[in-house]
């Protein structure tokens, strides 16, 4: 936890807004008003409910949708203020992403030679059609596949492969920062293992950065460093891993961990499963309410009034 | 918890050996377009329309060395009845039917295939841009198809025809200009799925531009639509060309063309009495039209089936 403090911030978001159809009837506040850091070479996990907001983070800080208000710092530039093709394309460059579908994130009349080409051709990072084809090779056997797939589709793969091209998509630029949105919730359990250990290994090997959109508990603690605890367009709670597991002090954070199976028949059985009161996170008066650090590096979205109740309750769990 | 050592043994450095063995079917299925051909080639009517077709495209273009006489001169007799030295007889001036009906293909075709290529260009492009970028330009074109649509076509036709001066070429630019709204209502429909699925976003996070998305990522998938509506348009583009000679409209004598061949049969006479004068073009234009519907079907069916 200290480690990760003394780092850089690669991406600041601050006071976020997403709204869709504001003003009518039916406003959906997808993200309301959130804040957080990603530190350069860290993974951080973002968890929460289906219709949480996950997702619609990621893509904003993916510029893929414009935000309502707020702002999303990356490398010291606001991303919400790029404008123009350079600009863009620098952006695009050093920031990437890994889609949940797989087979839908592949366009499915390109071939895998072009889908992986195509992302170096945009960049001009090849100087001719030799290196190109060279580049493609080398990204296939990053990720793990046969060089004889180039010339395939993608409808003739597994989930697990399609999710492995985009991965060596992801990766044909040269990235610093990779958003995997569900990235493996679209796999089965063996190829989830698998891919997961990819993208760690790659993080070590590439000096990545992740922001590591899931819902499936257990494979987020296994590859992030921090986890923030999205719920309602709002993020609840923020920790180190082992610290959130260890020690969850909102109540939506316990309960989404009672609701993680375990793979023991015992423990599995007799697990208790926490139900989540949404009157936790409904406050009257919205202005005193943020994320207050409870310990360090530990925030909890709370009223200024409740920071002494957390206090205790983390005292009490580290016991 | 245990999910580390759980995960071990999913190390993606040493899974060649099972994805390797998949590699052996590799290259099976080839590209898209291959696919679809195999399927074409398995329907056989389309198949024997094809070539057929390929015959006529032959003819046109062949005309000059295949046609026994010239076109527009007169070399026999006049109304004079097929015999061996005119095949299919000749017609009110002397004219040899058999060489106007093959130099006829020639303007069947360049109509056809020319203003559907118009149509196929503005209404590709209209479509994707209205249903990529929705909103006002969105709502803008579909109020532009919408105008085309609602007046009576043939009528339109008639009417810039006449104002033009009735040529092959007004013919095609006419047919080419008219033609675009009921594809490009079918591709937008099209891209407002397309553009939902996140091969679009993952475009846009690689850095594509807008017009690379439309026609490098977009286009693509919605090639075999166009080329379906294509192959159905030449057979509608063969039909209004022989109406509008028809009724004078079209292709002016004394240049041949099916449809003013056709329009002998105006008279009683020619009807009962001189049917090689009417019959050889009413018979060409139906097997024109019937064989490229049935490539049109062949190749609806041949990509249909590809999402099965």
């Amino acid at each position: 936890m200290e480690l990760v403090q003394n780092k850089k911030v690669i991406l600041s978001v601050r006071n976020l807004n997403q709204y869709y159809n504001e003003g009518k009837k039916n406003e959906v506040r997808a993200i309301n008003n959130i804040s957080f850091d990603i530190y350069k070479g860290e993974t951080l996990g973002l968890v929460g409910e289906s219709g949480s907001g996950k997702s619609t983070t990621g893509r904003a800080i993916l510029k893929l949708s414009d935000i309502t208000s707020g702002s999303i710092i990356f490398d010291g530039h606001d991303i919400t203020k790029i404008d123009g093709r350079k600009d863009t394309l620098k952006f695009r460059k050093s920031m990437q992403m890994i889609f949940q579908d797989p087979y839908a994130s592949l366009n499915p009349k390109i071939s895998v030679m072009d889908i992986i080409g195509g992302a170096l051709d945009v960049h001009k990072m090849t100087n001719s059609r030799k290196e190109r084809t060279e580049r493609v090779y080398e990204l296939l056997e990053v990720v793990g596949l046969s060089r004889d797939y180039a010339s395939r589709y993608p409808k003739e793969f597994s989930g697990g492969q399609c999710q492995r091209v985009g991965i060596a998509r992801a990766l044909a630029v040269k990235p610093d920062f990779i958003i995997a949105d569900e990235a493996i919730s679209a796999l089965d359990v063996s190829i989830q293992a698998q891919v997961v250990n990819l993208l760690k290994s790659l993080k070590k090997s590439r000096d990545l950065t992740y922001l590591f959109i899931a819902h499936d508990l257990s494979m987020v603690k296994y590859i992030s460093d921090r986890i923030a605890v999205m719920n309602a367009g709002r993020i609840l709670e923020l920790a180190s891993s082992d610290e959130l597991y260890r020690t969850p002090l909102h109540p939506y954070t316990e309960s989404l961990l009672s609701a993680m199976p375990t793979p023991y028949p015992d423990d599995e059985r007799s697990r208790q499963r926490i139900y989540y009161d949404k009157k936790y996170h409904t406050y009257n008066d919205e202005t005193k309410v943020k994320l207050n650090q409870i310990a360090p590096g530990h925030y909890v979205y709370c009223h200024e009034d409740e920071i002494s109740h957390y206090v205790k309750k983390y005292k009490q769990l580290n016991k | 918890m245990e999910i580390s050592s759980k995960l071990k043994f999913a190390n993606p450095a040493n899974n060649h050996g099972y994805e390797v063995v998949e590699s052996i079917n590799a290259n099976k299925e080839g590209s898209y377009f291959k696919t679809i051909a195999r399927r074409f080639a398995k329907n056989k009517v389309a198949m024997i329309s094809l070539v057929l077709f390929i015959f006529l495209i032959l003819a046109a273009v062949l005309a000059p060395v295949i046609s026994p006489y010239p076109p527009n001169k007169t070399v026999g007799n006049f109304e004079a009845a097929p015999d061996s030295e005119f095949h299919l007889g000749t017609d009110e001036i002397g004219r040899d039917v058999l060489s106007r009906l093959i130099y006829g293909a020639r303007v069947s075709l360049i109509v056809s295939m020319g203003s559907v290529a118009i149509y196929v260009i503005i209404g590709t492009t209209l479509g994707l841009i209205s249903g990529y970028f929705g909103g006002i330009t969105d709502a803008t074109i579909m109020r532009i198809t919408e105008v085309f649509m609602s007046y009576p076509y043939f009528m339109v036709i008639l009417v810039l025809v006449s104002l033009i001066g009735p040529s092959i070429w007004t013919v095609t630019f006419v047919l080419g200009f008219l033609g675009w709204p009921p594809l490009c209502r079918l591709i937008r429909g099209q891209v407002l799925y397309i553009k939902t699925i996140d091969f679009i976003s993952a475009a846009k996070a690689t850095g594509y531009s807008t017009s690379s998305i439309l026609f490098k990522q977009i286009l693509p998938n919605v090639l075999s639509i166009i080329l379906v509506n294509a192959t159905f348009g030449i057979a509608n583009a063969i039909l209004t060309e022989a109406s509008l000679s028809f009724l004078g409209m079209g292709v002016r004598p004394p240049a041949a063309s099916w449809g003013n061949m056709l329009s002998n049969a105006q008279s009683l006479t020619v009807l009962s009495m001189q049917p090689w004068r009417w019959v050889p073009a009413g018979i060409i234009i139906l097997v024109a039209v019937l064989v490229v519907n049935f490539i049109g079907d062949g190749l609806r069916d041949a990509v249909e089936g590809e999402t099965k």
